[in-house]
């Protein structure tokens, strides 16, 4: 156990995986950049994730591509349709939408539409979401992991620390589905105790950081350090809280959201991205539908309004849920 | 080019590879022609893309492919995949979506698909095989197991981001991927010269940085040699390649096209002159190296088995759908 970064879990997890499987191997933009000049392998990852694979696998575990988001998707499902376990960089998670297909109708497809009889282990890896005050504006922000959610097929991860995204990468690699998993580009820098060796965490098991009775917080990726943060300032009020942390979004850990709120009776959900279809709205729905006569107060959604993410630092910082918004709503409930 | 008996003997054509290209391409028209017949006695639903007129493509190019290679295919891709060796019986229940079908009846016809025989699956969206193909390709290349990987994708195909976007990876990479790019003359219900800016797309292609070439799709000897060509190029570790076929199909875009789009005696003309198993059967006759016996008795064995398997896929067992969540995933 020692503590390292997000950033640095996810490139243990994945090089650990490596060493261990063969079949295992990364594919992508800029892995380790430099190829066709003079130092292949300098750079180690736009985000720096992957730093040090290619030293240590080389150029045929590692492979660099052409910026061809669609051409690398396929090329994923390929392989893994032929038996390997690719992990494929798609750098920036809104670039998603430059490959739609090859995830929502190729991956996402291939074992309903063959009849059960194959498997496409890919793991997607996609930077996600907004930094407060970064700038990277409306095509560099998003968090899509809420609208992946929604196809039938794919997994979709959200660690939202690194003990989580060390133990949720090893799962990802080892399952034998297409695993969508969004790296919250904000908590890259953030850092807490992980063990060295290899441990899974389990799909669709929620994590609970805070335990309390009288509101249920459900939060999602960068959202949960925020919310853990409102939670600790209102004890101080005489408001206690659970935080659930889904850590999977499909699947999802419904029960422990259902648990929770038929325990304390009020719902608070929190996302950074905009509202409409959305995470926050799945949940809501969830507890409305099953959870109904247990609900004190109008279930409350926290979340960016419905708007891509602005540049300037004051709309930016306005447009992600902030601590004081968590904060207020949670009292908003309990008014 | 004429067959001779000494140019079968060169393609190395015995006669048991003769017996198994002509009853590929025999399957291929049967399966076609009574999926037409079924539609238009309403006995079948759905959309087909036949692939009538164009056999010669599948088989020219799947006679050379070995148990470690594979193919995918596309919404007109029938035809690869009995050419691939897909179970015909199993296919057809899939028409009529039986839970015994290849694919369990999930798929259908666009999504015929048996990736443990190599087939990666027929594709229902223009230009989605090649990016795919270039990973089983590199899955190759890893493997050192000299396979040959290749995609179908037809000449409405040609400008979509995918297949360029898939070239270009291939070639970056290395990678023993076979580009078959089927011209059948129309992408849907658009004309080629319309939708393809250049006029030459051979060039086109090869300026992605391989070597491609242009048969006639309506002669298997043509393209089984070419192809074995350009296969043997992949297979040698020099990288992708790509091959141009050109044959016009019997039918409209799908089942039930009208086809004012199609010049008055089009389909005629491809049927009388450019008719891939009357050239195969004449070329026969020519070199003695089946006899019309011989292709009498392939042909009343497949006719045989389309009767059969259209028999069982009407009466093939159906679906529970209390199961339709079944195999979404391998574990959820």
């Amino acid at each position: 156990m020692s503590v390292k970064t997000y950033r640095e879990a996810i490139n243990e997890a994945m090089r650990q995986e490596m060493a261990a499987d063969e079949n295992v191997f990364l594919i992508g933009e800029d892995l380790s950049g430099g190829f066709g000049c003079e130092n292949p392998g300098s750079m180690g990852g736009s985000f720096g994730v992957t730093t040090g694979l290619y030293d240590e696998f080389g150029a045929e575990r590692v492979v660099e591509t052409p910026i061809s988001e669609s051409a690398i998707m396929g090329a994923a499902a390929g392989a893994a349709l032929m038996g390997k376990r690719p992990i494929a960089e798609l750098m920036f998670g809104d670039f998603i939408g430059v490959c739609m297909d090859q995830v929502i109708n190729q991956m996402a497809k291939f074992r309903y539409m063959f009849g059960g009889k194959s498997t496409c282990p890919v793991v997607i890896r996609l930077a996600a979401g907004g930094i407060s005050g970064s700038g990277a504006g409306p095509q560099h922000s998003q968090s899509l992991y809420q609208i992946m959610t929604s196809f039938p097929g794919l997994k979709v991860v959200v660690p939202s620390n690194a003990y989580e995204a060390k133990g949720l990468m090893i799962s990802a690699i080892r399952d034998d589905d297409p695993v969508l998993f969004f790296e919250i580009k904000a908590l890259y820098e953030e850092s807490c105790e992980v063990p060295d060796e290899l441990y899974e965490i389990p799909f669709g098991e929620a994590a609970m950081p805070r335990e309390g009775n009288d509101v249920t917080v459900v939060a999602f990726g960068q959202m949960v350090g925020r919310a853990i943060e409102a939670v600790d300032q209102l004890a101080a009020e005489g408001i206690s809280c659970d935080v659930i942390d889904p850590r999977t979004t499909s699947p999802m850990d419904n029960e422990v959201i259902l648990e929770s709120v038929e325990s304390t009776g009020r719902l608070i959900v929190v996302d950074e991205s905009p509202p409409r279809c959305g995470l926050t709205a799945d949940v809501a729905a969830l507890a409305a539908e099953h959870a109904f006569y247990s609900l004190k107060a109008p279930i409350k959604q926290v979340c960016a309004p419905h708007t891509p993410t602005p540049f300037a630092t004051e709309l930016e910082m306005a447009h992600i849920p902030s601590v004081e918004k968590i904060a207020d709503a949670i009292r908003d409930v309990m008014s | 080019m004429a067959t001779s008996k000494a140019r079968l003997k060169k393609l190395g054509l015995d006669k048991a590879k003769l017996i198994s290209a002509y009853r590929s391409m025999k399957t291929i028209r049967e399966f076609e022609e009574r999926i037409n017949t079924e539609v238009n006695n309403g006995r079948l639903a759905g959309f087909y893309h036949l692939y009538s007129g164009q056999e010669a493509n599948a088989a020219g190019v799947c006679e050379h492919l070995g148990e470690k290679d594979s193919i995918i295919s596309t919404h007109r891709g029938h035809g690869h995949c009995i050419a691939r060796g897909a179970n015909v019986a199993e296919m057809m229940l899939e028409m009529w979506g039986s839970s015994d079908g290849l694919c369990k009846g999930r798929g259908g016809t666009m999504h015929v698909a048996d990736v443990n025989k190599g087939i990666l699956g027929a594709n229902g969206i223009v230009g989605g095989g090649p990016p795919i193909s270039v990973g089983a390709a590199l899955s190759g290349k890893m493997n050192k197991d000299n396979s040959v990987h290749v995609s179908f994708s037809g000449d409405g195909s040609v400008n979509q981001g995918t297949v360029f976007e898939a070239m270009n990876l291939a070639v970056v990479l290395q990678v023993p991927a076979l580009f078959v790019v089927e011209d059948n003359f129309y992408g849907e219900f658009t004309g080629r010269d319309y939708q393809t800016g250049c006029d030459d797309l051979r060039a086109r292609t090869e300026a992605f940085g391989m070597p491609v070439k242009k048969v006639d799709g309506s002669d298997f000897f043509e393209v089984y040699e070419t192809a074995g060509e350009m296969i043997e190029y992949c297979r040698s570790g020099k990288g992708p390649a790509g091959l141009i076929l050109e044959a016009g199909r019997f039918h409209g875009h799908f089942t039930g096209d009208p086809e004012p789009y199609r010049p008055k005696g089009e389909v005629k003309y491809l049927r009388k002159e450019k008719d891939p198993l009357k050239k195969f059967a004449a070329d026969m006759g020519k070199t003695d190296a089946l006899s019309a016996k011989d292709l009498a008795q392939i042909d009343d064995e497949v006719m045989a088995l389309i009767d059969e398997a259209v028999d069982a896929a009407i009466a093939g067992p159906r679906w529970e759908p209390s199961r339709i969540n079944e195999d979404v995933y391998v574990s959820y």
